[in-house]
């Protein structure tokens, strides 16, 4: 997630959801926290009961969340970027912003080379290259810096999702870089942050998003005046911002105004980053995306440095920051992985391992299949038949494998590609394997949640009948591979020879232990195989494995950490003894920056961690995220390299200099700093810029994957997807089961009265909703809490579509993601469902 | 000791976790599957296979304090209002509210019943003992809040048991378990009225000063019922949740309704012998 990625060192949510009691404002937006996250959102009703904390939602639609919220803003789907640009121009201009936490802990001061030039009339940053449709971001470096160094290595791409950037230029506020204090150079970052931003007031907020201007100021006040010493306003969002042609800029809109309110590191602040399932975070972090290795390593690339092991080594260390320590966390996964087979010295057994050849991730790949360059998948709890963006593109791909092996508690629609559709079976030639999955309640394990935590799930009863969890299956798949490669003398299946398999079982079916692969990701050291403590302890030499190092002492002292379940009211409210949070159990991130330049708390009432200075280590309520003895008066040489770069008033310790990035000079692909663009499919034009949409958007111009136009008139409404608290995500779980159906039996449209009387549409008839990739049929749900916004007197009408149904299961429907199209955000390639073009008839058309 | 619930409306989200609950824990059936087109609400109402049911109210008549500019309020039906004269349209409010069985301190069901089926359990809750009901559906008439209905297999009633179950192993019922908010709260009748009279305190200090507490013997509670031990935290008038705003024991209107019969049919026959005096 390069949006908080880029601007504070780490992708993760800053905060944990019960820090959530410690606000004094929470913002929701781009989030249904109370539908999609009822039981996180107990915290939020409680800071509101216990601190009269003020509760904001800003949505499209007036959902539960709005009800219980104090104040309701409704914006246009897509404008999320110019109500919290409005939020951004409010807070610099009513000197709103924490001024000492934005000089010391922020770039505010850096100077930007003269090649920057502000945002043009059109709406792009120097350096756009029309023909390759790319920027150059050379020229948003900081002054004195490399003209090469947005090409410095550094493993930080990889931990935001952006292959290319690296953050490992050595620099620091204090020492060599250009800047100035006084924050009036009129290239200094804040300068040009205000210049920015400058468009973005409230009149324009208005005419953009919708939103009448007393209800923007409702919130700006709300939210200044719960930030500063003394106070604190925490954001929470989910894939309301994420699904965007421009997501990535979205959540940097929000973490540069965190960063302005000084709400990052801090009790009750922070920005909550809700993932939509149990182990999302988990699931990233241990590490299914295609271009990272477990916590966020950098996977080898044959079009970077790394033909070898040192090659790649050197390549991907970073000379200033966190990322320095790259050699010790890569060489203990392998030592991990692959045993005594992997010597750290010569590393040769890398030359084997698989390189990157393009991009790999989820949508390309469904385009493969479909066009045949993809023999066979595995598919493990996904059901993107359904959830998936043009869901009707990835059926057709699914149809077009050789082979496809599908392992879930349910017939879901991803295994029954090959007769849907109206599809004769006899013409598809894909041979499909159903293996039946043991559910949570049935297996052992862990869930990383939404801020970082992993709570450990013991097994409560057997799996029915012939269900086995994914973890026996993927054992026992690769014991097997082993099997028949024990013999070969090929040195391409070496890796495989070498890797270490051998997790004791458990039971009749020989269950691989759990336990035993979360020992291994937490790390030991080889020789005694005794588990280590944390980071810290890992080593480049070949003496420690890890499996993960972001993990590094979930079992340390030979304890499950993670299931460690000491009630909250039996501890200080950061309940640090519940489960355990990655890195080394810090539950707020940057939490250095709670305490002041010298280190002492901001205030009594938001101390968290605090320089203490007889015992000259940081101390406090949470484990500081920093180097513990480092005292806030350190300053770096200029020749300091790893950590020891970083100053003593640098919170944000994975960015080389230590320093939070309200402008990112590297590592976004549409721009140093957020503007405000149209959905890729829009019916109106762009208020704000003549460009229309994200110029950097990745799109995939084929006959099976059309765009409608913007200010198509055959589609003049918007679609926003989303999901109800009812059922769960394409509804893989939840329609198999009688009591979530009676609730939410039947896909439902949600139009406001007035576009339903235009239409001659009752509550409940059905009504056809069409795009240029397909159409559905559904109910019409009529109802006032969709808002209906006015371009220049024109009604703009929002259709509210929840996508939990398909053909399969108690209760059936459309496919709402037919509708959709496949694009790509620029920096971690997400489709655009909060946003696109539709058109509505009534009747079943 | 009386124990029942407390369902403060005001915190309730809308999750039905306590609908789940209660038919996962009890193992009820589901009600069927159709759109009812009525908000979020699919199960409609209160039966003998639903023995709790959230409703969900759009634009209820009153108005709630939301921060110091009311704007959903403000967009009701009065769009002119809006400070600087903005336009915001027509943008409704939405209350939730989790309604159970009232527990009703003289119940009018178990009055009505006429095999003793329906009894008051060592937790003074009223309980319908499944074995005994012969499924005459004397209770379901008789009941002010339409909480009991018979189910289609054999004619039984069923209604909340107040997890009686669950209570007998010192357990609170399911539904207050898994509410996410305490939206619902399980306790002692006494205590539970302690906490409903702070809340309402609290809630009127933030400015909420229609709110009150919906099953004591003045609201709710008149008409011989005497109370209900379940009671509920509202904002609005009775009705807004589809509740009697003064319940009463159908015999309360016997003696009236035999009197005005007596009368009609006095005065009926009257008419009729003078029809036919010739």
């Amino acid at each position: 997630m390069p949006g908080l990625g880029i601007t504070y060192g780490r992708g993760g949510a800053t905060n944990g959801l019960q820090d959530l009691q410690n606000s004094d404002c929470i913002m929701i937006q781009g989030s249904n926290m109370a539908e999609a996250h009822p039981v996180g959102f107990r915290h939020p009703m409680i800071a509101k009961e216990k601190n009269g904390a003020k509760l904001i939602h800003v949505d499209p639609r007036f959902t539960r969340t709005s009800a219980m919220c104090d104040i309701y803003a409704p914006i246009r789907p897509g404008t999320d970027i110019a109500f919290l640009g409005g939020l951004i121009n409010y807070v610099i201009e009513n000197d709103k912003y924490f001024e000492e936490y934005v000089r010391e802990y922020t770039n505010a001061a850096t100077l930007v080379t003269e090649d920057y030039k502000d945002i043009d009339e059109m709406g792009l940053f120097v350096g756009w290259d029309e023909e390759q449709q790319m920027y150059d971001p050379t020229n948003w470096r900081y002054e004195g810096a490399p003209i090469d160094y947005a090409s410095v290595g550094g493993s930080q791409g990889a931990l935001s999702g952006d292959s290319g950037g690296g953050q490992g230029q050595k620099s620091n506020a204090d020492g060599d870089r250009p800047s100035d204090e006084t924050l009036q150079h009129e290239r200094c970052v804040f300068q040009i942050l205000k210049r920015h931003f400058s468009k973005y007031t409230p009149e324009m907020v208005e005419k953009v998003t919708g939103c009448p201007k007393e209800a923007f100021l409702e919130v700006a006040n709300a939210i200044t005046e719960n930030s500063g010493r003394d106070r604190t306003t925490a954001f929470c969002y989910a894939v309301g911002w994420t699904q965007h042609s421009k997501g990535a800029q979205i959540i940097r809109t929000a973490a540069i105004l965190q960063l302005l309110l000084g709400n990052i590191g801090r009790p009750g602040g922070g920005i909550m980053a809700l993932r939509g399932h149990a182990t999302i975070q988990g699931s990233t972090d241990i590490a299914t995306l295609y271009n990272i290795l477990p916590g966020y390593l950098p996977m080898p690339d044959v079009n970077k440095e790394h033909d070898t092991w040192q090659d790649y080594v050197e390549s991907e260390t970073a000379s200033s920051g966190w990322w320095s320590n790259f050699p010790k966390y890569v060489t203990s996964l392998m030592k991990a992985w692959y045993g005594d087979d992997f010597d750290a010295e010569n590393g040769e057994l890398f030359d084997h391992f698989p390189r990157l050849s393009g991009d790999h991730s989820y949508y390309p790949t469904i385009m493969e299949m479909k066009d045949g360059g993809v023999k066979g998948a595995f598919v493990f709890g996904q059901n993107f038949a359904v959830g998936g963006p043009h869901a009707r593109l990835a059926r057709d791909g699914l149809r077009n494998l050789d082979w496809l092996v599908v392992l879930d508690a349910y017939e879901v629609e991803v295994a029954t590609a090959w007769k849907s559709d109206g599809i004769d079976p006899k013409e598809c030639g894909t041979e499909t394997f159903f293996i039946p999955c043991a559910l949570i309640a049935e297996k052992d394990g862990s869930f990383t949640q939404t801020q970082r935590m992993l709570q450990w799930h013991d097994k409560a009863v057997e799996p029915p009948g012939d269900a086995r969890s994914d973890a026996w299956f993927v054992f026992h798949l690769g014991r097997r591979l082993k099997e028949l490669y024990k013999d070969s003398a090929e040195p391409r299946d070496s890796l495989l020879k070498a890797m270490t398999w051998d997790y004791p079982t458990e039971g009749e079916y020989e269950e691989p232990d759990i336990e035993a692969i979360t020992k291994e990701v937490s790390g030991y050291t080889v020789a005694d195989r005794k588990p280590v403590k944390g980071f810290v302890d890992l080593k480049d030499d070949g003496s420690t494995a890890c499996g993960g190092w972001i993990y590094c002492g979930v079992y340390a002292d030979g304890v499950n950490q993670s299931r460690r379940r000491k009630p909250w009211r039996e501890q200080p409210v950061q309940a640090s003894e519940w489960g355990w949070a990655w890195p080394d159990n810090r539950r707020i991130l940057y939490n250095r920056a709670s305490a002041d330049p010298e280190g002492k708390p901001w205030s009594e009432r938001k101390k968290l961690v605090w320089w203490n200075e007889d015992e000259e280590k940081w101390t406090g309520e949470d484990k500081p995220d920093f180097v513990p003895t480092k005292a806030p008066s350190y300053r770096p040489e200029a020749d300091s390299g790893g950590m020891d770069a970083i100053p003593g008033n640098g919170p944000f310790i994975l960015q080389g200099d230590g320093k939070g990035w309200l402008f990112a000079p590297v590592g976004l692909k549409d721009g140093p700093l957020p503007v405000h663009y149209e959905a890729l499919e829009s019916p109106i034009h762009n208020p704000m810029y003549t460009q229309q949409y994200n110029p950097a958007v990745r799109k995939f111009e084929r006959p099976d994957n059309p765009y409608n136009k913007p200010e198509d008139p055959k589609y003049p409404y918007v679609v926003t997807t989303y999901r109800l608290t009812e059922h769960h995500t394409s509804g893989a779980m939840s329609r198999w089961i009688p009591w979530l159906n009676e609730l939410q039996p039947e896909l439902f449209a949600e139009i406001n009265p007035e576009l339903a009387r235009d239409k001659g549409v009752q509550n409940t008839d059905w009504v056809t909703i069409s795009t240029s990739r397909g159409k559905i049929h559904c109910k019409a749900l009529v109802t006032d809490r969709i808002a209906v916004y006015k371009d220049n007197g024109k009604s703009i009408h929002t259709i509210g579509l929840p996508y939990h149904w398909g053909p399969n299961g108690l209760v059936k429907g459309d496919i709402v993601n037919n509708l959709m199209p496949v694009s790509l955000e620029a920096n971690v390639a997400m489709h655009e469902a909060k946003a696109f073009t539709a058109n509505l008839e009534k009747g079943r058309v | 000791m009386a124990t029942g619930f407390l369902t403060d409306t005001t915190v309730c989200i809308g999750c039905k976790a306590c609908e789940v609950a209660c038919k996962q824990w009890n193992q009820i059936p589901a009600d069927g599957y159709e759109l009812s087109g009525n908000s979020y609400d699919n199960t409609r109402q209160l039966s003998g296979t639903t023995w709790r049911h959230v409703a969900f109210i759009e634009n209820p008549k009153h108005r709630r304090l939301t921060g110091d500019v009311d704007l959903v309020a403000l967009a009701e039906d009065v769009r002119e209002q809006l400070p600087g004269g903005a336009e915001l349209d027509a943008l409704g409010r939405w209350t939730f509210m989790s309604d159970v069985c009232k527990h009703c301190v003289e119940a009018p069901c178990q009055q009505a019943c006429p095999t003793g089926a329906i009894i008051r359990n060592e937790f003074d809750n009223v309980y319908i003992q499944p074995d005994i009901c012969n499924g005459c559906g004397y209770c379901v008439p008789a009941c002010p809040y339409g909480v009991i209905t018979q189910v289609p297999e054999d004619g039984r009633v069923f209604k909340c048991t107040l997890c009686y179950d669950r209570q007998r192993d010192g357990m609170e019922p399911a539904c207050a378990k898994a509410c996410p908010t305490n939206s619902i709260m399980f306790g002692e009748v006494e205590e539970l009225k302690k906490v409903a009279e702070e809340r309402i305190t609290t809630l009127r200090a933030k400015g909420y000063s229609q709110a009150y507490v919906y099953g004591t013997p003045e609201v709710g509670g008149t008409g011989g019922i005497g109370g209900n031990h379940s009671k509920f935290i509202l904002l609005d008038e009775p009705e807004t949740y589809n509740l009697a705003r003064h319940p009463f024991l159908p015999q309360a209107k016997v003696r009236g309704a035999f009197v005005t019969s007596a009368i009609a049919a006095g005065v009926l026959g009257a008419v009729v012998a003078l029809a036919f005096r010739d």
